[in-house]
């Protein structure tokens, strides 16, 4: 007991000098973290700008040629140059399907999200939760495995299109699963938030359960939910290797959803690894990585804009 | 007590329990239209949980069991009516204003909308109406398609009075509508009071004595669940008939 005391009296002693020190060590290594992070980020940025841009300033195609144009022929040497370098086949690919992918997913998660708050919140905190969590945390190969194996010729026995079940839809299909658990959980915590003062007073004006959901608490929800669709959109635009098993890679615009074509991410996945540095197609694909780059960047911004004028809604 | 007044709620035998706990102990007593009914009493001895039991608030809490009834113009407000119609007719504004994050139009068309009035025309006018009601309409006429969330506190909970009379209901509940606010706001809250009782019948729960003496037409007094004295406001406050209402309502208590 004694010597016991006489221990703390001593760390106590010492315990003002070690807070400041541990104070000082912790933040520093937290502050050198930070700006870590935030190098990291920026360095990436840039030398995507440098890689990316040499499309245009080395190879002279215009920024419209490959944007629009459809004509994929870019020479894979370091001293040739001259082809096409139009991704728009590309593109359409990534927009089209991550753009199904959100139309098939919002309607279910926007479901789901309530169904877990509002409608029977115990379950919500005790199944669907989990269940959710388990599925962010499957690899997006595993995805890819069960579409190609599962989805795919699903969609060619039902439809019967001309180039098997590999299509826009599959990789759509595939997008919205693998979204689904982040609009879900983003879109539930902001339901969640929405203050219950707002459920009271609606509910003491004689409102239905329904109404107070979809005219009060939605609404109130409603910038988080945004957050958390475009939080989504933007992961879709990321994924490459489930999306690359199941479009089918072909380089043509899709002429239904049923048809294969390709996107930004299978594409550069595909291609980037025997193309030759600093040529023609490998600099065409580092632009096509900066565009992607460019695109999360133009989400984040939004999801900023949206946060920002919440904020001064409250204030 | 004067007969020639109309009763609204017909309170018979009144018991209230949260799981084991109970919280209203055999509250009878009614209350009369176009008045104002105060509800006074230390800190949990039951006012909003009396009050909430007035448009079924409580339906919304786990765990309330309720026995005894209470009649709106001789009608079991539990057996014969439907909760949603009778908070319709009997609403309720909080001790916290909590107008809506949207428009100041918006928050009072909301009552109106659910109500199915579609007809832009129609819901201008139930809007300026209502908020003329609610004395704030010189100061938000300008304003009306901004968030109410900018508004004062005072003007917030002015706001919400008028989204209530939006509704046409005819009886207003009111947990201490001023706690939250300044002097002048609740002055204003007050006149306001006095005002819609023309109108409407309101039961309001204070924590202030002075507020209730002024405005109000007859007070009851809780005590740790009891209902202790019903009278007057004016008997009630000059001369109480019991010792501990004697004791609150001079500040020796509570
Ligand atoms: N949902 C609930 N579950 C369990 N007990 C409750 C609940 N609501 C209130 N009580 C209890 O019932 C009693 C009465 O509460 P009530 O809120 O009606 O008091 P009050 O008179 O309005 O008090 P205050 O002046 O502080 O608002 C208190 O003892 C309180 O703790
Ligand atoms: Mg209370």
């Amino acid at each position: 007991m004694a010597s016991q005391k006489i221990n703390t009296l001593s760390s106590s002693k010492n315990s003002t000098f070690q807070k400041i020190k541990n104070e000082y060590f912790w933040r520093t290594i937290i502050i050198a973290c930070g700006l870590f992070i935030i190098l990291l980020t920026l360095g990436i940025g840039f030398f995507l700008v440098v890689k990316g841009t040499g499309t245009f300033i080395r190879m002279h195609h215009t920024v419209w040629e490959f944007l629009f144009s459809s004509d994929w022929s870019p020479f894979d040497s370091t001293t040739e140059s001259g082809g096409g370098v139009g991704a728009a086949i590309y593109i359409f690919g990534s927009i089209s399907t991550c753009t199904l992918a959100l139309l098939f997913v919002t309607p279910f998660s926007l479901a789901s999200a309530v169904l877990m708050t509002e409608i029977t919140p115990n379950a919500g905190v005790k199944l669907f939760q989990p269940a959710i969590e388990i599925f962010v945390g499957i690899p997006s190969v595993v995805y890819g495995w069960i579409g190609l194996t599962v989805l795919v010729p699903f969609i060619k026995q039902l439809f019967h299109p001309k180039m098997g079940g590999y299509s826009v839809l599959a990789a759509s299909i595939v997008l919205a699963v693998m979204i689904f658990p982040t609009i879900t959980t983003v879109s539930a915590d902001a339901i969640r938030s929405v203050s219950s003062e707002y459920r009271k007073a609606a509910y003491g004006m004689g409102s239905t359960r329904w109404q107070v959901l979809y005219k009060v608490v939605i609404p109130a929800a409603a910038p988080g939910i945004l957050t958390g669709v475009i939080l989504g959109l933007a992961r879709a635009f990321g994924e490459a290797l489930a999306v690359a098993m199941v479009i089918g890679k072909t380089r043509a615009f899709p002429a239904d959803i049923l048809s294969p074509t390709n996107n930004l991410t299978a594409a550069i996945a595909s291609d980037m690894g025997n193309s030759a540095n600093g040529g023609e197609q490998n600099l065409a694909l580092w632009t096509m990585a900066l565009l992607l780059f460019i695109i999360s960047v133009f989400f984040i911004f939004l999801i900023h804009i949206i946060s920002g004028k919440e904020k001064k809604k409250h204030a | 007590m004067d007969t020639t007044k109309n009763i609204k709620f017909n309170v018979q035998s009144l018991n209230l329990f949260y799981g084991d706990f109970q919280a209203l102990k055999d509250i009878s007593f009614t209350i009369y239209e176009n008045e104002i009914t105060a509800l006074i009493g230390p800190s949990g001895c039951g006012k909003s949980t009396f009050l909430k039991t007035l448009n079924r608030m409580n339906d919304l809490e786990p765990n309330v069991t309720l026995h005894g009834s209470i009649q709106l113009d001789s009608q079991d407000i539990n057996k014969d009516m439907d909760a949603i119609e009778l908070r319709k007719r009997v609403s309720m504004v909080f001790q916290q204003p909590n107008p809506f994050p949207k428009s100041v139009y918006e928050n009072v068309a909301y009552g109106p909308r659910i109500n199915g009035i579609r007809k832009k025309a129609q819901l201008d006018e139930i809007v300026e109406h209502s908020l003329r009601q609610a004395a704030i309409w010189e100061e938000v006429k300008d304003r009306l398609h901004k968030s109410a969330l900018g508004l004062s506190g005072g003007q917030q909970q002015r706001l919400c009075i008028a989204r209530t009379l939006a509704l046409e209901p005819e009886v207003i509940l009111m947990d201490e509508p001023t706690s939250a606010l300044d002097p002048i706001s609740t002055m204003k809250i007050e006149d306001l009071a006095s005002e819609l009782k023309k109108n409407y019948t309101i039961v309001i729960v204070t924590h202030n004595m002075q507020q209730a003496s002024r405005i109000s037409d007859r007070t009851a007094f809780f005590l740790l669940g009891n209902l202790v004295e019903y009278d007057t406001t004016i008997k009630l406050f000059s001369q109480p008939s019991d010792k501990k209402t004697e004791e609150y309502i001079t500040g020796r208590f509570g």
